[in-house]
């Protein structure tokens, strides 16, 4: 920030930009410069990482910015109107404060969605390109299981698991990664056998490298990128679902401040007090639209055919 | 003017995060109706000053020129429109490699008819037998049944002739072949030059031919513009290619291994950074060395 | 004396039933210790499939292959011994290194596979080799052009320190200047490490400039071996060996053509 920072600031800008770099981290480093670079050109892409950058903030400083307890109800002033004094966003049916129970809503949609990123295209990386790589009977079998998964409604499969684990937030995560790793492996299996034949993992296998050295040192760090392109471009699929159980009252159970839970909540007012169900909807919107920005821009930064 | 083609001071340049980067950089070369091979090493700027005369040079890059004058018309100012009426139709272009040119999922018989279309106003009968025509000026045997067939039921050499067909029925000026042989067999390749000289000749057209292969570009053209970083470092005579000055032709002829002279070790060119900076040799020059 | 490589009427084929290709049909030769043999033709003609199918990157085949009289086992698999004493070059640099991997990393991952501990000291050594500088180490391929890319492939076909080197088109991809470079590089290495080559190649001149022997195959048969010296005197038998010796030797315009030919400008 300061005027003095100019100087190594343009050397720092350099050594990023170098096309002789001196060590493993400086390699690394520069080819996430260039990156970065390159994802910065696209505006929407920066609009799309602002939005989730600020849900980050939101969610970590949660108890500091919301202006009320999430959970303290008052009966007394229920269904206060947008705009009321000290209630900005108004308040529900059991008059807990809207605002301040979407800004903890922020700290459980994350939770959600994080734990959904790891799981899922973990899962989906594994099956996909192993049945590429592996080919004949170990691709029919683990494609058609996961033809099965893919032949059932996502919401439908996730209601059928809560059922069965039980209501709750981290069910409904399982719930939500069990239905959505299957597209995950066929792009990843389908990555896979445009890799497999490839030079450069022929030369590998040249030096005797095992398969699964090949898949995880290989094959990965060529269908990671896509697959984070895909996965960003789903957190809005999976945010809705999210809510969409919350919505059903079988993911997170009151009185956890869930978007897709208050939505549910507030559906029985729509008509005389809208803004109940419409401001967690507006929530949901904006962060699934962040996602897909941000997975627009990934796309072009990531994709390996893109480089030359 | 007899020029069919007046290039004068031809730039070509793409943005980077390191700052301007030009892949051609001042050239000027006019053409007849004659054969002209421009040849050079890859990132030499060969292919770019052959897309760069039709404007097909992607965003963010960009042409810049003097002027690029066909039949004394400039084709710098003229709108796009305008242009998408000058390709294919007086100036066409063949490409390396035919499998990434012909459609996949249309008829190789279709295609060509829709070339033809494209710029005059034929009937359907017309066309196809204007197409059929065409596959027969190209040595293909059998054309009724190429007509029919699909890109991937044809060799590659077999594709390539297709695209000459496709490329000469609107009956161009000017032909721009880059490196039209390179991704064919030797035996294969021969055969096409002689189709594409045959049709060049027959029809009075132009040909910039780019390769990287000199001998090949000294034995089939009439005129070599050679190379280097984007600029014209030498032109002369093809048959006299072989007496060549420039330190770049002359290493680039003795890099390569002949079969009936052996030697130990093969000639490595040295690079002199001069040669980056020197000045393009401008068409009035090459006159001189052509006389 | 035992040849380092022999091929005994070797047989491979792609796919079966109504896909089934026969790629190579019966190829028999060897390749003596130290020698560079060349294995020429066009396209399609199972040249480069004989060294796949050596490799194991052709699992499909009959009739017998050894190394310094070792038989080859059939299938894909192919014990840690045979790796450290046949390695390849393939033919497109852009294509045969990892796109997201840095020199560095390739190197080492060879090292570290063949069970080297002084990966450090090796990379250098092998880098300094190829004629590339410890500059080049971390970089990634796409900063590197054709014949450096190639460098770095050589660089790791040679980190197990093998004693055959099979080369499939190493500079059919690259520019004129950059082949002799290539090829000057090879041909080091070749006395300075005592290496047997095989090389497959399109191109007369080169085999004729590398190869001190070489088959000429078409359509998956040879139909000719023949020593440099016959391709140099232009002393081939079989008419196809013949056409290629024209077709190397350039362009020749139809006779019909050369009349009419004026440059205008």
């Amino acid at each position: 920030m300061s005027v003095t920072g100019e100087t190594p600031q343009m050397s720092w800008r350099d050594w990023l930009l170098t096309d002789t770099p001196a060590s493993r981290r400086h390699a690394r480093a520069a080819s996430f410069y260039k990156g970065w670079l390159r994802f910065r050109t696209n505006s929407l892409a920066m609009v799309g990482l602002g939005i989730l950058v600020l849900l980050l903030l939101i969610a970590a400083f949660a108890p500091w910015l919301a202006p009320h307890d999430p959970i303290a109800q008052d009966l007394g002033k229920r269904l206060l109107p947008l705009g009321t004094p000290g209630h900005l966003l108004g308040t529900d049916s059991l008059g807990r404060d809207i605002l301040s129970r979407l800004i903890f809503g922020a700290r459980v949609t994350l939770y959600i969605v994080v734990l959904v990123a790891l799981v899922a295209p973990i899962v989906g990386l594994l099956m996909g390109t192993i049945a590429g790589y592996a080919g004949g009977w170990t691709d029919t079998v683990l494609m058609r299981i996961t033809d099965i998964f893919l032949a059932f409604p996502r919401l439908v499969l996730a209601l059928a698991f809560v059922a069965a684990l039980g209501a709750g937030i981290e069910n409904a995560v399982l719930a939500i990664s069990l239905t959505a790793w299957p597209p995950y492996a066929r792009i990843a299996r389908a990555e896979t056998l445009t890799i497999r034949n490839s030079d450069y993992i022929s030369a590998v296998r040249l030096q005797g490298a095992r398969p699964m050295r090949i898949i995880t040192r290989h094959i990965w760090p060529l269908c990671i990128s896509s697959l984070i392109v895909r996965v960003t471009l789903d957190m809005a699929g999976i945010i809705l679902a999210a809510a969409g159980l919350g919505f059903l009252g079988l993911g997170a159970q009151p009185p956890m401040p869930e978007w897709g839970a208050m939505i549910s909540d507030g559906r029985r007012f729509i008509l005389d007090h809208w803004w109940v169900a419409t401001m967690p909807g507006l929530a949901i919107f904006v962060v699934s639209l962040g996602f897909n920005l941000l997975g627009d821009g990934l796309r072009d930064v990531l994709d390996p055919k893109a480089e030359k | 003017m007899t020029e069919l083609l007046d290039v004068q001071n031809l730039r070509v340049t793409f943005p980077t995060n390191q700052g301007l980067f030009e892949a051609v950089r001042g050239v000027s070369f006019k053409l007849g109706r004659e054969r002209l091979g421009i040849v050079g090493e890859s990132g030499s700027g060969k292919s770019m000053t052959g897309r760069a005369i039709l404007r097909l040079i992607r965003k963010p890059g960009a042409v810049a020129a003097d002027h690029i004058k066909l039949d004394g018309e400039d084709l710098l100012p003229m709108t796009e429109k305008q242009m998408r009426a000058v390709r294919g139709k007086r100036i066409s272009m063949v490409m390396q490699d035919p499998k990434f040119s012909l459609n996949p999922v249309m008829r190789v018989g279709e295609q060509i008819m829709e070339a033809y279309r494209l710029h005059s106003r034929a009937t359907k009968s017309e066309a196809r037998r204007r197409a059929l025509e065409m596959l027969e000026a190209v040595s293909i045997r059998d054309p009724e049944r190429v007509f029919r067939a699909y890109p991937h039921e044809l060799s590659g050499g077999m594709g390539q002739r297709i695209m000459i067909a496709m490329m000469l029925i609107p009956n161009p000026e000017l032909l721009i072949a880059d490196e039209p042989t390179s991704a064919l067999d030797v035996s294969v390749q021969g055969q096409v030059l002689n189709i594409m000289d045959k049709l060049v000749r027959e029809r009075g057209m132009g040909l910039i031919f780019i390769s990287h292969d000199l001998n090949l570009v000294a034995q089939f053209c009439d005129r070599v513009l050679i190379m280097y970083a984007g600029r014209v470092v030498e032109t002369c005579e093809a048959g006299r290619l072989h007496e060549a000055r420039h330190p770049y032709t002359r290493g680039l002829l003795n890099s390569m291994p002949r079969i009936d002279t052996p030697k130990d070790r093969l000639e490595v060119l040295k690079r002199d950074p001069a040669w980056r900076e020197a000045p393009s040799v401008g068409p009035d020059e090459s006159r001189e060395v052509t006389a | 004396m035992s040849a380092a490589l022999s091929f005994r009427d070797l047989k491979v084929w792609f796919g079966e039933g109504r896909d089934h290709v026969m790629a190579v049909k019966g190829a028999t030769f060897e390749v003596a210790r130290g020698e560079s043999f060349g294995l020429v033709g066009e396209s399609g003609s199972g040249k480069s499939t004989i060294m796949r199918a050596l490799t194991g990157l052709a699992p499909d085949w009959s009739g017998e292959m050894a190394v310094d009289s070792r038989p080859v086992p059939q299938g894909p698999k192919r014990d840690a011994a045979f790796y450290k004493k046949v390695q390849m070059v393939f033919q497109d640099p852009y294509a045969s290194l990892h796109p997201r991997h840095s020199i560095d990393q390739v190197l080492s991952e060879t090292l570290k596979l063949h069970g080297y501990t002084d990966i450090e000291r090796r990379i250098e050594k092998l880098l300094s080799d190829v004629g590339l500088g410890p500059a080049f180490r971390f970089r990634y391929p796409h900063q590197l052009s054709g014949g450096q890319r190639q460098r770095v492939a050589i660089a790791r076909a040679l980190a197990p320190e093998p004693e055959i080197l099979l080369l499939d088109e190493p500079t059919s991809a690259l520019d004129v200047s950059v082949q002799a470079e290539i090829l000057n590089l090879l041909s080091d290495l070749r006395s300075e490490h005592d290496l047997t080559f095989l090389m497959v190649s399109h191109n007369l001149s080169v085999v004729a400039h590398m190869c001190s022997q070489s088959a000429v195959m078409q359509q998956g048969e040879i139909v000719e071996l023949l020593t440099t010296e016959d391709l140099r005197r232009h002393a081939a038998r079989h008419p196809y060996t013949q056409r290629l010796l024209r077709a190397a030797e350039g362009y020749v315009r139809d006779e019909d053509a050369a009349g009419g030919a004026e440059a205008v400008a």
